[in-house]
């Protein structure tokens, strides 16, 4: 075989080439290329013929959605509406610039032109830097809001240069009032890749698209989102519009109307000043809930943009804890605030009204001796009110035993969890025996009745229980409270008190303000308006000294729970201010202003602008002022803030923070409302306690 | 001849066969490169057919050059060329990363363009003076392959492939016909098939190897290499049989296709014109190159012969890669389609050739007509 190839091959060689079989090979040859040329040709017809004719379908798609670009329209979110139909939050037209991280080619060049032409300081630009690391690249972070035309002209102009970089006209959240209402309504913010993850909705990944993150915001999230439109515009390659096809408008969300009123919600968040407070109105008609206030605040406005550093650091290292909604989440020590409450109780359990005790200063327990601040002299349960007189209420708790009154205490809606949007509340402490044994294996002590009737010890209340309160007791009806307004509720059934009992209570009350009580200096300067109320002073700490001196932190609580107008109670009303000494000094002022705002708002709006004066301006002002201050002290240099999941964290230590104190074992017989108390005797020896509610659920009286 | 009878004599004899086609394409070109810059005959449009013009007077020019000048200028022309290959080299040795082109003041020159008619012209001029029995003869390979390898060594380190296979098809299709035993052929066949895989592997450069890579697997980068291929299949794809119309090109217009006006001109025709316009490229084409090889055939002797077949085989590599690389059945090579796209160079290039065919089909007339 070999060889004959071999044999063929030489024989080929050796074959004589002339010019002619040269000629004859070219001829060959030549047709050969000539047909392959052509077969090429047909090749590249055929071909062209596949994608156009074949696969024309496909590939006109494919060409359709390069050219076309369908933009989501964000929906407009649903108004927040007060009971006036005046805008808690509403939305504002703005031109805003977001950037999409992953499309970013150099990051650092294009924020060093945003923050030129932006004119952003190193802050923020230390801020922005902060979120492009946290987004995950697909996720667009806002760079700026409500922009002025000509800045977003300038950006518009230079886009070729800054891919990544979308300026847009749109909708964003407007909270007008701000802080006033951010505990209440929470805040919007850009969705998290885990919001996202768990929706796999686009929506949430479009520039500007904000979903709630807190409060009201949060809770009817899907209700106030609404429903995308859509934009198709043409688009080139780099992402020009070249110009818009057609345009399918969004549907705004549904609008929210709640019982809250605007105007005194602003009204209490601003008179509040520069207190740590609480201030919660409810009406006693429908127990419907007008304003609900906890300051300081937060701005949700600043907020939606996601929290700066210096921000973060100012809202962290404020000791009266901004981010705390102390209204449904603070829980205090209700002080004398529980006398009426107590006297309905006392009047139940067969105390005469009229039945009188003799306070001589005090009260003589044992061996031990509970010190009232004054030696009161002949006490009926009126007057006990009226001057807060703890030794009365000794007496007869020692008499019938706390857990006579417990069960009225929650009647009252003390203890209890009420159905309510939002942030979840706390429900505190009404302790009995079987409350103590079960938490702290120990018997109830008659030291504990004492200590619980005049709310101290282990009684702890929220706000908003105490304005529930307040307000069962003066309309003498089960109200329960409401936020959402126009739910026609059935008329409240009647509490199972007798008009007479009842108004042993009021009548007290009533003197508080208007007799020779502890609150006199609040009595209501409106015509033909009366107000009843009644002080508290929380004890703080177990303190041998007075607690309205020292360091802020170890003041008492002040406290003030009142109504209006007395013949016909429409509202009810509690204050609580951290820290704030006598409950006369600080809560009964606030209480006295917000009142007078709901029957003479020109009047009360007078005072508060005399006094915002002197507290450096409105709560936006002055968390403006403290910004600029934190800027200029630390600059670039306060650490980065982790996620929203630090809000959480941070709200939850702050209830730690403010949650009551351990009713330490040895100041257990130290219960002081407005009341200077050392005991004369050495404590009861009690073994060490666990430590008392410091979680968000402590372990309370179940309803 | 009637039409001997109307026009003078000098303009009839002209190769109206192929200026007619051939202009038709231009214009046609100018038409696409009109609509590719967004209707405008600026930048594009209106220096294609002007400069078209300029080099088919160039073509007619050379079609008048006698045989023996072409046969005398063959090899200094490929030292000349061969000169400017290594100075294009040292100066992009010392300007560093790659350079191309040499800058003249007036124009940019190519060198390795105008590569790619000379080596046809020295190959076609060796195995002319080379003796028909040395044809066969394997010694008589070595300085072919030496007239080839040179110039094809000094564009492929340039890094530029497409120019260098360029190069190498139109030497070797002369090879072939010279009369080379079919054998070799074959055999140098087997061994590239066994090189070219280590060749791929070792000789090319990465992005090289990248677009190969892509070219057979497109959707795996459809934002990188692959987008090329990718939005020019979109373009001709969604083209049709007629075509979206005239200006109404969207991939062209909103700039989804690169290099809409060069490389990938094809596409952005097809994409207006549809599968008609396609047919009518591919017709002229078909009509050109077959003419290149009729005058082949026809030729009056060997050198004729090779010369003419060399040059219509440059063409139709130029066509062919470009077409193929556009429907996505060659591998990403910067190769414009003749006088379509837009580019001096190539246009320059493929004059020349149109223009030497143009003088061979003279010779071949005067050549019977000195026998009758």
């Amino acid at each position: 075989m070999l060889r004959r190839l071999r044999d063929r091959f030489t024989q080929r060689t050796a074959r004589h080439v002339s010019s002619g079989t040269l000629h004859n090979s070219f001829d060959r040859r030549s047709v050969l290329i000539g047909s392959m040329q052509g077969g090429l040709g047909v090749l590249l017809a055929v071909r062209m013929g596949y994608i156009a004719l074949a696969e024309n379908a496909r590939f006109t798609m494919m060409a359709e959605s390069n050219r076309v670009n369908l933009a989501l329209i964000p929906p407009r979110r649903g108004w927040i509406l007060d009971r006036h139909n005046n805008p808690l939050a509403s939305n504002r037209t703005d031109f805003r610039v977001d950037l999409i991280p992953e499309r970013l080619v150099d990051a650092e060049a294009t924020l060093a032109e945003l923050g030129q032409l932006l004119k952003l300081d190193p802050v923020d630009v230390q801020d922005l830097r902060d979120k492009i690391d946290k987004s995950r690249g697909f996720q667009p972070v806002e760079v700026a809001t409500g922009l002025d035309w000509d800045d977003f002209a300038a950006i518009s102009v230079r886009l070729p240069d800054m891919p990544g970089v979308i300026p847009q006209r749109g909708f964003s959240r407007y909270y007008p009032t701000g802080p006033s209402v951010g505990h209440l309504v929470g805040y919007v913010g850009p969705a998290s890749a885990k919001d996202y993850e768990r929706e796999k909705n686009p929506l949430l990944i479009t520039p500007g698209y904000k979903i709630g993150k807190d409060g009201l915001e949060k809770h009817f999230e899907p209700l106030l989102r609404g429903v995308p439109g859509a934009r198709r515009s043409e688009v080139t390659a780099s992402g020009k519009i070249v110009r818009e096809l057609e345009t399918r408008e969004d549907v705004p969300g549904h609008p929210i109307k709640l019982t809250i009123d605007g105007g005194l919600q602003d009204y209490a968040a601003r008179r509040i000043g520069l207190e740590s407070a609480a201030v919660t109105v409810i009406d006693c008609l429908t127990g419907g809930i007008l304003a609900l206030t906890s300051m300081p605040c937060f701005d949700p406005n600043a907020f939606g943009s996601g929290i700066g550093r210096l921000q973060w650091k100012m809202l962290n290292e404020d000791d009266h804890i901004p981010l705390l909604n102390k209204a449904l989440r603070g829980l205090y020590p209700p002080g004398s605030t529980m006398k009426p409450m107590a006297s309905l109780a006392l009047q139940i359990h067969g105390v005469s009204p009229d039945e009188r005790v003799n306070c001589p200063g005090g009260y003589q327990l044992g061996n031990r001796f509970f010190r009232c601040d004054a030696v009161h002299g002949a006490m009926d349960m009126r007057s006990a009110i009226e001057h807060s007189c703890n030794t009365y209420f000794w007496s007869m708790a020692h008499r019938v035993g706390y857990d006579a009154i417990a069960p009225v205490a929650r009647q009252l809606g003390l203890g209890q969890e009420f159905d309510l949007p939002g942030a979840a509340q706390r429900y505190g402490t009404v302790p009995d025996a079987a409350w103590k044994m079960r938490r702290y294996k120990q018997a109830w002590s008659v030291a504990d009745s004492l200590n619980a009737s005049i709310g101290q010890g282990y009684v702890s209340v929220s706000p908003l229980q105490l304005a529930v309160m307040t307000a069962r007791i003066a309309s003498g009806r089960n109200l329960v409270p409401s936020l959402m307004f126009g739910h026609a509720m059935p008329e409240a059934p009647h509490l199972p008190f007798t008009p007479e009992q009842l108004a042993v209570a009021h009548d007290g009350m009533f003197r508080v303000v208007n007799g020779s009580g502890t609150g006199t200096g609040s009595k209501l300067q409106v015509a033909n308006v009366m107000m009843a109320g009644k002080t508290g002073t929380a004890q703080v700490r177990a303190l041998t000294s007075r607690g309205h001196v020292g360091d802020w932190k170890s003041r008492d609580h002040s406290l003030f729970i009142c109504y209006a107008p007395t013949d016909a109670p429409r509202y009810a009303m509690s204050v609580v201010v951290e820290h704030g000494t006598f409950g006369a000094r600080a809560a009964a002022p606030i209480a006295r202003d917000v009142m007078t705002y709901l029957f003479d708002p020109g009047k009360a709006w007078a005072v508060l602008e005399e006094l915002e004066k002197g507290w450096g301006g409105t709560p936006q002002q002055r968390m403006d002022a403290r910004y600029n201050a934190y800027v200029a002290k630390f600059g670039v240099t306060a650490p980065k803030v982790d996620d929203e999941s630090a809000v959480a964290n941070a709200e939850a230590s702050a209830e730690a923070a403010v949650a009551p104190p351990p009713p330490a074992p040895n100041a257990a017989a130290a219960p002081a409302p407005e009341v200077q108390v050392v005991p004369d005797t050495p404590p009861e020896p009690l073994p060490a306690t666990p430590s008392p509610p410091a979680t968000p659920k402590p372990n309370g009286v179940q309803p | 001849m009637r039409i001997g009878e109307i026009v003078p004599d000098t303009i009839a004899r002209q190769p109206w066969r192929v200026i007619v086609p051939l202009t038709l394409l231009v214009l046609f070109g100018s038409t696409v490169l009109y609509s590719a810059a967004g209707g405008s005959l600026k930048p594009w449009a209106l220096n294609h057919f002007l400069r078209y013009l300029v080099f088919l007077g160039m073509a007619l020019t050379l079609s008048f050059v006698p045989r023996d000048y072409f046969k005398a200028a063959a090899y200094p022309l490929y030292g000349v060329i061969m000169v400017l290959l290594v100075l294009v080299e040292l100066i992009g040795g010392i300007g560093g990363g790659s350079q191309r082109w040499l800058n003249l003041g007036f124009m940019t020159l190519q060198p390795s363009e105008l590569m790619k008619p000379v080596i046809v012209l020295a190959m076609a001029r060796y195995y002319d003076d080379l003796p028909p029995s040395m044809t066969v003869n394997w010694r008589a390979l070595i300085p072919a392959a030496a007239l080839l390898v040179l110039p094809a060594g000094l564009v492929i380190i340039q890094p530029d492939l497409g120019t260098a296979t360029a190069i190498c098809f139109g030497a070797v299709v002369v090879i072939f016909l010279a009369g080379v035993p079919m054998s070799w052929f074959i055999a140098a066949g087997l061994a590239g098939a066994i090189a070219a895989p280590l060749a791929f592997f070792t000789l090319l450069h990465d992005y090289q190897r990248q677009r190969v890579f892509v070219f057979l697997d497109p959707q795996s980068d459809p934002l990188g290499t692959g987008y090329h291929i990718l939005q020019s299949s979109i373009a001709i794809g969604s083209g049709g049989f007629f075509g979206k119309g005239f200006m109404n090109g969207s991939q062209s217009h909103l700039d989804y296709l690169p290099e809409a006006h060069t490389d990938f001109v094809f596409a952005t025709m097809a994409e207006e014109w549809g599968m008609v316009g396609g047919l009518f490229v591919l017709g002229v084409f078909a009509i050109l190159l077959r003419w290149g090889m009729n005058a082949a055939r026809r030729a009056p002797d060997r050198f004729s012969q090779l010369l003419a077949a060399g040059m219509t085989a440059t063409v139709f590599f130029y066509v062919a890669i470009n077409l193929m690389m556009v429907m996505g059945l060659a591998p990403v090579v910067g190769i414009p389609l003749p006088f379509v796209s837009h580019g001096g160079s190539s246009m320059m290039t493929n004059m020349l050739c149109i223009g030497t065919i143009m003088a061979i089909e003279r010779w071949s007339r005067t050549g019977r007509r000195s026998l009758s």
